[in-house]
């Protein structure tokens, strides 16, 4: 029977426009149906929709409450093939600033901080990339952890970023480059809260933050602090290691004491 | 063998290992000494490739003051005073200064930056803005460091600030591209001010060490686009 059909549609005439009739139905069909299914999706007919607008509710227009500093983003600095400062012991400053960072974190995290770490294994995420975290939140201060290939063994020492001059582009933006500078200040009051407290700890360390154009503080929009411990040269990286619980405690009571002088604005993106 | 020339034979044997014994220690030490020497020729005939611009004795001595590592260990720097045969030409006293900061202190612990690294190129644009362009070795030589990477570029900023006046500004570029930090830290995207008036302030007064010897420097307020950047930007003012 399907034979018979075969030979009357490639034969006859009228199997011919029997299936031309077909196919415009369900193209037809096709295109109605697609109307009422994929309506106002990628693939939906050009034709015009003519669709009453569905009225919104009013958004509430007023501005969301002012929160205080709650997040640390932490940043152990290098990783992957970035190894950063090497000591002669085969030391890597990669590896060590992260087992900083679990240190760090743990203390902050004491301190009733919520902690955003930018990397958690040997990973190399940019400088951009790791400012963006920073970025990204409300409330939030930054610290990235460094170990050093001078300096006295067994010091630590805390960097901010020099005055930028503040400038918007022509959309009224700071552009990305600056984005410490609106921050400068308060970055300069976390440092000095941190060293104070690091100077107490660690022998030899200044007591107040160094300037520096340290890369990765220029384009981080929130008060940021980098913090250099002394050093990979070191024969024992065991005296390294006994400074982690100094150095975490130092920085996690540093920023609970700064908490308070943070105001955190209103809207994102409003300078502080 | 009769057992006479078996005698002659193993005296011969024997006076050959004493002269090998005597001579070998003194050929390897001429070796060596060569080898040495090949090396600073080597040394020698790099800078004088990279660095054409040789003292004049012609000119004028005076007391230029270079910029070293202080030694207190506390990542500062600290002048030396060196009676140089100085060029008043701005470019080519920048030149004989930068190069003799890079030829390095009698105390090589007080090194700041590394004794590979060789300066390439120097300009000075109208504006008091310098360009300095070192050797690759500037970058991976010098130890990876917030510290040490800013002692490296104090020690030429101060040094250029001390000798020639003209310079306002500081670019870095390492064989002449711009790169984003020295050693993985430091940021060389943007121009130094090395204008003293503009650097002290009182940031430095309130550190512990004497501001003279504190000073660090400040990005430059208006930067030198050499290259295209990404246009980012972060947060509302």
């Amino acid at each position: 029977m399907l034979l018979d059909v075969g030979r009357f549609v490639r034969n006859d005439i009228r199997g011919k426009l029997c299936v031309a009739l077909f196919v415009l139905a369900l193209s037809f069909a096709a295109r109605n149906g697609a109307a009422f299914s994929l309506s106002g999706q990628a693939g939906a007919p050009s034709a015009p929709q003519q669709t009453p607008p569905v009225p919104t509710p009013p958004q509430p227009t007023n501005t969301p409450p002012a929160t205080g500093l709650n997040i640390v983003v932490l940043d152990p600095a290098h990783g992957g093939t970035d190894l950063g400062a090497r000591g002669t012991g085969g030391i890597h400053e990669s590896d060590i600033v992260l087992e900083f960072a679990a240190q760090v974190r743990t203390a902050l995290e004491a301190q009733g901080f919520q902690v955003v770490q930018t990397r958690q294994g040997n990973a190399n995420p940019s400088f951009d990339d790791r400012s963006a975290m920073a970025n990204a939140q409300r409330g939030a201060i930054f610290v990235t952890l460094h170990i050093a290939s001078t300096g006295v063994p067994g010091t630590a020492r805390v960097y901010v970023m020099h005055d930028i001059a503040p400038g918007t582009d022509a959309t009224g933006l700071i552009p990305w480059d600056r984005a410490q500078a609106p921050f400068v200040s308060l970055s300069r009051k976390l440092g000095d809260q941190v060293s104070a407290l690091l100077a107490q700890r660690f022998k030899g360390s200044p007591a107040v933050a160094q300037t520096a154009s340290v890369r990765q503080l220029r384009t981080t929009a929130a008060p940021a602090i980098a913090v250099e411990i002394s050093s990979v040269t070191v024969e024992d990286r065991a005296q390294l290691d006994h400074m982690a619980p100094g150095v975490a405690d130092a920085i996690a009571r540093g920023a609970a004491a700064f908490r308070p002088t943070y105001v955190v604005p209103a809207n994102p993106g409003e300078r502080p | 063998m009769t057992p006479r020339w078996r005698y002659w034979f193993l005296g011969a044997l024997f006076l050959a290992v004493a002269i090998a014994a005597i001579y070998l220690p003194i050929l390897r030490r001429n070796i060596r000494q060569a080898a040495k020497l090949q090396q600073r020729s080597e040394e020698q005939a790099r800078r004088e490739l990279t660095q054409p611009t040789v003292i004049n004795p012609s000119d004028p001595k005076v007391k230029a003051k270079l910029f070293w590592a202080s030694g207190a260990d506390d990542g500062t720097v600290s002048p030396v005073t060196v009676e140089l045969p100085l060029s008043n030409e701005p470019v080519l006293r920048a030149k004989q200064v930068l190069n003799t900061l890079l030829a390095g202190p009698v105390d090589t612990e007080l090194r700041t930056v590394p004794s590979d690294a060789a300066l390439l190129a120097f300009y000075l644009l109208p504006d008091g803005t310098a360009i300095a362009d070192f050797s690759e070795a500037l970058g991976t030589s010098t130890p990876s460091g917030i510290q040490s990477e800013q002692m490296a570029v104090d020690s030429i900023a101060r040094t250029l600030e001390a000798n020639v006046p003209k310079v306002q500004r500081l670019k870095i570029l390492i064989h002449g591209q711009e790169v984003e930090t020295l050693a993985g830290h430091l940021d060389l995207s943007q121009a130094f001010l090395v204008n003293a008036n503009a650097v002290a302030g009182p940031r430095a007064a309130a550190t512990p060490m004497p501001a003279a010897l504190t000073r660090a420097l400040t990005p430059a307020t208006t930067t030198v686009k050499l290259t295209e950047s990404p246009n980012k930007s972060a947060t509302k003012p």
